[in-house]
C-alpha cells in the first residue's frame, strides 16, 4: 500500500471512530440539559437522579469524542498537506472559528458542570450544561460548513498566480445550500442517537427484574423521553434527507446515480425506479434479483415522479470531457465505488427506520402502566442503541465515499491532496498507533459504560447541593 | 500594521496562552509520582486526588488553546500549517498519542476503584504529560533554528534532523520549566503537606530550568536572535529568578504570577526571534516561509480578525471566571472518602469491611 491509500484509510477510520462519540455527545448533552431543567422546575428527585446518571455516562463518552477530535484537527496538515495548501484560505477559517467559538464553550463549561455540583449555584450549574450543548451545535455548524464546501465549493475563486482556491465570499460558505440541509440532518440524526442511548439504557432497567421496583417509574420516564427523541429526530431526518437528495442531484449528480447504482440515464418521461434491495452478480454490473419501487428515485432526486436522473455512464463521459485538462482534476475514473455507496445509503435509511420502529413499539407497549416483561424487550434495548449510531456511520461513509475521487468536488482529486513529503513508513506508523490505541480505548470505554449502566442511578443525595448550605471544608460532591 | 503581522502576533498569543495554561497541567502530571507518594501525613491516593482536583475543572479548556492555535495557523498561514504538521510528523504523532492517554487518565482514573486500574492511568498521566512537555520544546527549537525546506515549501529532513543537541536541550528546558511551574501552581492551589513539598520542589526544578534555559536561549538567540528577542528572553529569565526568590518567602500568588510571566515571555521571545519568518529554511533562506509567502488572502484575514477581536475577549472572560469560581485551595479533607457506587469493586468492599 502507498502513503495515499494509508492516509485515506486512516482518515476514514479515525473520522468514523470520532463520529461514534460525536452524535451521542450532541444528542445526550441536550437530553441531560432537559433532565436537569425539569428537575429544577419540578423538584422531583427522579429527574436529579437521571441527570446525574446520564451525566456520568455523558462524560465518559465526551472524553473519547474529545481526544479523537484532536487527532482530526491535526490530520489535515499531517497527511493532507497539499490539500491544506490548496484550500487553506477557505477551509481553515471555519475550523479556527469552530475552536474559538465552540470548543472553548464546550470544554470550559463542561469542567464547570462536572466539578460544579454543590460548588456553584444551581441556576449557573444548569446553565453550564446548556452552554455545553450550544457548544456542540456550534461545533457541528462550522465543521459541517467546512465539509459542505468540499461537497459543493462556493464563495471562492481559483487564483492561477498562487495556484489555490481563495475565499471571496465567506457568507456564501456559511450558507452553502448543501450546508443548510446537511446541518439539520446531522443534528436530527444526533437527536436520534442520543435518544436511542437514553432509550436503550433506561429500557433495559425497565425490563430487568433486578432493578428495584421503586426505581422503575423513573426509568420509564427516561425510556419515554429517549423514544420521543428518536421519533422526533427521525421525522426531521427524513424531511431533511429528502431535501438533501434534491440538492445532491444538482451539485453532485454522480453521487445520486451511485446511490442507486443507476448506470444509464432514465429514459425521458419514464422516471427512474428505486431498489430497496438488490442481489447482483459478483462484479456488481448485473442485477439478478431486486425489490424496486417504480419512479421513487426520480422523486427523491427531482421531486417529480418522471424527472430525469442521469446515469453513471453518461456522467463519467461528461466529467472526463470537462475535467481532463488539469492535473488537479484529472482522474481515470470519476465513479465512486458503487456497491459501497449503494449499500451505505440503504443502511443509513434502513437502520434509522428500524430504530424509529423500535422506539414507536416501546411507546405503544408502555402505554398506560403496562409493564415490559417479555425477553424481546431486552434484545430491543441492546439493538436500538446501535441502529441510529451505525446509521450515522453509514450516512458519512455514503457522503464521503460518494464524493470520490474528489476531495473538493470539481476542484481537486483526493490523490493530489496527500502530503508529498510524508513517507509510507510514517503514515503506516501512525496508522498502527491509532488503530491499536483506538482499539484499546473502545474496550475501555464500552467496559465503563456497561459498568455504570448496570449499577444504575445513585439514590438521591441526602445533603443539599446548594453551595450556600455546605461547609467550606466539606468533601466535594465530585472529584477525579 | 499589515494583517499578516497582526495574525503572526495573534498566533504567538495563542501559543503563549497554550503554554502558560497547559504548562502547569503538564507540571502537575509530571510531579504525580513524586508528590503523589504517601507518607504518615497523607496517603498517596488522597494526594493524587488533591493534585488532580487542582486542574480537574480547567485542563480541558487549557488544551483548547492548542486546538485554536492549530486552527488559526491553518486559517491564517496555510503553508505554515501544512509544512509544519507534515514535516514534524512523528513527533506530532507522539504528542497526540500522549495527549490522548493523558486526557483519558484524568477522566477515567477514578472511575474504577482498583489499584491496578489506577496505576495504569497514573502512568498515562505521567508519560502523557512528560512526552508533550519534552517534544514541544524540541519542536519549537527547531522552528526557530530552521529546518531543511525546499522550493516547494516541503520539509526535506528526517526525524533525526529534528533531534539535534540544541533542540534536545530545548526539550529539557521545557520539561524542567513546566515541572517548576506546575509545582508553583500546586503550592498556590493546595493546602497541607503537598503545598510545602511542592514549594521546595519548585525551587530545585526552577534552578535547573533557569540554568538550562540560559544556555538554550543563548544558543538559540545568538543563532537567529535580534535585539528585541534578547531583551524579551532576558526579562523572561529575570522573571523566573524572581518567581523562585518569592517562592522562598512563601508568597505563592506572586511567585506563580511571576512564573506565568516567565513562561509567557520565554515563548514570546521565540516568536520575536522568528519574525518575519515563520519557518526559516536551512536549505536556502529564499525558501523560508514568511508571514507574507505563507499567508492567506487579506479577505480571509480580515474576516478572521473580526472574529478574533469579538470572541477572544469573551473566551478570556469566561475562562478566567472559571478559574475564579474554583479559586479555593484544595486539601485532603475535600476528597470524598466514599467510593461512588459505579466505581466499586471487590477490592473496595474488602477494604470497607475490614476494621
Ligand atoms: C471538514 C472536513 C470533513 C468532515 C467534517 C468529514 N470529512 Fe470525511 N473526509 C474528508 C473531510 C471531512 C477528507 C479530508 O476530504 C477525506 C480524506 C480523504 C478523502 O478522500 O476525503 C475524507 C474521507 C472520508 C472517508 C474515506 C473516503 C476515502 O478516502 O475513500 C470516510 C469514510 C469519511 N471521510 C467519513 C467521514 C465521517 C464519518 C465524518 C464525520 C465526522 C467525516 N467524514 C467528516
Ligand atoms: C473531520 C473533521 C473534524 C475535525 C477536524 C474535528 C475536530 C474536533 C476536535 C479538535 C474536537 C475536540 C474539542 C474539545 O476539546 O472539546 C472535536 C470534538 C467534537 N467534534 Fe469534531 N471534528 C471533526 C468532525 C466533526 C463533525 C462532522 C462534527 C459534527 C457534526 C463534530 C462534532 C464534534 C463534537 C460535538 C465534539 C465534542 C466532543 C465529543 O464529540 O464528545 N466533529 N472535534
Ligand atoms: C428517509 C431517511 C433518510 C434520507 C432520505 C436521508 C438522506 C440523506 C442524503 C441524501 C445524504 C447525503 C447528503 C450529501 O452527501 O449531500 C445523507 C447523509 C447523511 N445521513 Fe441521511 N437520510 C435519511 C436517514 C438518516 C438517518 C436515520 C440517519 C442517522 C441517524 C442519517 C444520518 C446521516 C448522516 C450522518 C449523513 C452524513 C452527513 C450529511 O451529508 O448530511 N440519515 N442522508
Amino acid at each position: 500500500m502507498e502513503a495515499l491509500d494509508l492516509a485515506r484509510w486512516q482518515f476514514g477510520i479515525t473520522t468514523v471512530y470520532h463520529f461514534f462519540f460525536v452524535p451521542i455527545t450532541i444528542g445526550l448533552s441536550l437530553l441531560v440539559a432537559i433532565m436537569q431543567t425539569v428537575w429544577i422546575r419540578t423538584r422531583n428527585p427522579e429527574w436529579l437522579r437521571l441527570t446525574k446518571f446520564f451525566g456520568k455516562l455523558f462524560t465518559i463518552n465526551f472524553a473519547l469524542g474529545l481526544v479523537t477530535g484532536i487527532v482530526q484537527e491535526f490530520q489535515f496538515g499531517m497527511n493532507w498537506s497539499d490539500y491544506s495548501r490548496f484550500v487553506g484560505d477557505i477551509f481553515g477559517a471555519p475550523l479556527a472559528i469552530e475552536a474559538l467559538l465552540a470548543f472553548f464553550l464546550e470544554s470550559v463549561f463542561l469542567g464547570l458542570w462536572i466539578f460544579g455540583w454543590g460548588r456553584i449555584p444551581e441556576k449557573l450549574h444548569v446553565g453550564a450544561i446548556w452552554a455545553v450543548h450550544i457548544g456542540t451545535v456550534l461545533s457541528a455548524y462550522f465543521i459541517l460548513a467546512a465539509n459542505s464546501f468540499m461537497q459543493n465549493p462556493v464563495g471562492y475563486l481559483n487564483n492561477p498566480e498562487t495556484g489555490r482556491a481563495e475565499l471571496v465570499d465567506f457568507w456564501a460558505v456559511l450558507t452553502n445550500p448543501v450546508q443548510l440541509v446537511t446541518f439539520p440532518h446531522v443534528i436530527a440524526a444526533a437527536w436520534m442517537t442520543g435518544g436511542a442511548f437514553v432509550l436503550a439504557i433506561a429500557l433495559w432497567h425497565v425490563w430487568r427484574s433486578a432493578t428495584p421496583a421503586a426505581d422503575k417509574p423513573m426509568y420509564r420516564k427516561a425510556t419515554r423521553m429517549g423514544a420521543v427523541a428518536v421519533l422526533v429526530g427521525g421525522l426531521v431526518v427524513t424531511v431533511t434527507g429528502d431535501l438533501q437528495g434534491k440538492i445532491m442531484t444538482e451539485v453532485q449528480p454522480m453521487k445520486m446515480a451511485a446511490a442507486e447504482g443507476l448506470y444509464e440515464t432514465s429514459a425521458e418521461g419514464e422516471g427512474a425506479p428505486f431498489s430497496i434491495i438488490t442481489v447482483g452478480t459478483l462484479d456488481g454490473t448485473e442485477e439478478i434479483w431486486a425489490v424496486t419501487v417504480p419512479n421513487l428515485l426520480s422523486y427523491l432526486a427531482t421531486g417529480t415522479f418522471d424527472g430525469e436522473v442521469k446515469g453513471i455512464n453518461q456522467l463519467q463521459e461528461e466529467y472526463a470531457l470537462t475535467y481532463s485538462g488539469d492535473a488537479l482534476t484529472v482522474a481515470e475514473d470519476y465513479r465512486p465505488i458503487i456497491p459501497v455507496t449503494y449499500w451505505s445509503f440503504r443502511l443509513m435509511i434502513g437502520l434509522g427506520m428500524a430504530g424509529m420502529a423500535i422506539a414507536a413499539a416501546v411507546l405503544w407497549a408502555m402505554r398506560g402502566d403496562r409493564e415490559l416483561r417479555h425477553r424481546g424487550w431486552f434484545y430491543a434495548s441492546v439493538v436500538v442503541l446501535f441502529l441510529p449510531l451505525f446509521a450515522n456511520s453509514f450516512g458519512w461513509i455514503f457522503t464521503e465515499m460518494g464524493r470520490q475521487p474528489w476531495v473538493v468536488h470539481g476542484l481537486m482529486t483526493t490523490a493530489t491532496g496527500v502530503s508529498p513529503g510524508v513517507s509510507t513508513f510514517e503514515v503506516a506508523t501512525s496508522m498502527i498507533v491509532y488503530t491499536l490505541l483506538y482499539g484499546i480505548l473502545a474496550v475501555v470505554e464500552v467496559g465503563l459504560i456497561l459498568r455504570y449502566t448496570k449499577v444504575g442511578a445513585d439514590p438521591a443525595p441526602t445533603e443539599s447541593l446548594d453551595p450556600a448550605e455546605r461547609a467550606d471544608d466539606a468533601p466535594f460532591v465530585f472529584t477525579y | 500594521m499589515e494583517l499578516t503581522t497582526v495574525w503572526f502576533i495573534l498566533i504567538a498569543v495563542l501559543w503563549i496562552g497554550y503554554f502558560v495554561l497547559e504548562g502547569f497541567d503538564f507540571g502537575v502530571g509530571m510531579l504525580f509520582p513524586v508528590l503523589g507518594k504517601g507518607d504518615e501525613q497523607l496517603d498517596g491516593e488522597t494526594r493524587k486526588r488533591v493534585m488532580l482536583g487542582t486542574i480537574g475543572p480547567v485542563w480541558d479548556g487549557n488544551e483548547v488553546w492548542l486546538l485554536t492555535a492549530g486552527g488559526a495557523t491553518f486559517a491564517a498561514f496555510p503553508h505554515w500549517y501544512a509544512t509544519l504538521f507534515s514535516g514534524f510528523y512523528l513527533p506530532l504523532l507522539l504528542i497526540l498519542a500522549a495527549l490522548i492517554v493523558r486526557a483519558l487518565g484524568f477522566d477515567y482514573r477514578g472511575k474504577v476503584d482498583s489499584v491496578r486500574w489506577r496505576r495504569r492511568w497514573d502512568l498515562a498521566i505521567f508519560w502523557g504529560s512528560l512526552v508533550p512537555a519534552l517534544l514541544w520544546g524540541v519542536a519549537f527549537s527547531n522552528i526557530v533554528r530552521g529546518v531543511p525546506i525546499d522550493a516547494d515549501k516541503e520539509f526535506t529532513g528526517t526525524l533525526f534532523t529534528l533531534l539535534n543537541p540544541v533542540s534536545l536541550l530545548g526539550g529539557l528546558v521545557t520539561v524542567t520549566l513546566f515541572t517548576a511551574y506546575g509545582a508553583l501552581f500546586l503550592a498556590l492551589k493546595t493546602d497541607g503537606p503537598i503545598r510545602y513539598e511542592a514549594r521546595a520542589l519548585a525551587l530545585k526544578a526552577g534552578v535547573a530550568a533557569a540554568a538550562l534555559a540560559v544556555v538554550w536561549l543563548v544558543l538559540l538567540h545568538s543563532d537567529t536572535g535580534n535585539a528585541a528577542s534578547w531583551t524579551v528572553a532576558t526579562v523572561a529569565a529575570l522573571a523566573l529568578v524572581a518567581a523562585l526568590a518569592t517562592a522562598t518567602t512563601g508568597r505563592e500568588g506572586w511567585s506563580f504570577a511571576l512564573a506565568f510571566l516567565a513562561v509567557g515571555l520565554a515563548v514570546a521571545s521565540l516568536f520575536v526571534a522568528l519574525f518575519p519568518e515563520v519557518m526559516p529554511s536551512t536549505t536556502d533562506p529564499a525558501f523560508s516561509l514568511t508571514t507574507t509567502n505563507a499567508s492567506s488572502t487579506d479577505y480571509t484575514l480580515t474576516i478572521m480578525t473580526w472574529v478574533a477581536v469579538i470572541f477572544t475577549p469573551v473566551v478570556l472572560l469566561y475562562q478566567s471566571w472559571t478559574y475564579w469560581t474554583f479559586r479555593k485551595r484544595i486539601s485532603g479533607h475535600h476528597i470524598p472518602t466514599e467510593v461512588a457506587a459505579g466505581a466499586r469493586t471487590e477490592e473496595s468492599t474488602a477494604t470497607a469491611s475490614s476494621p
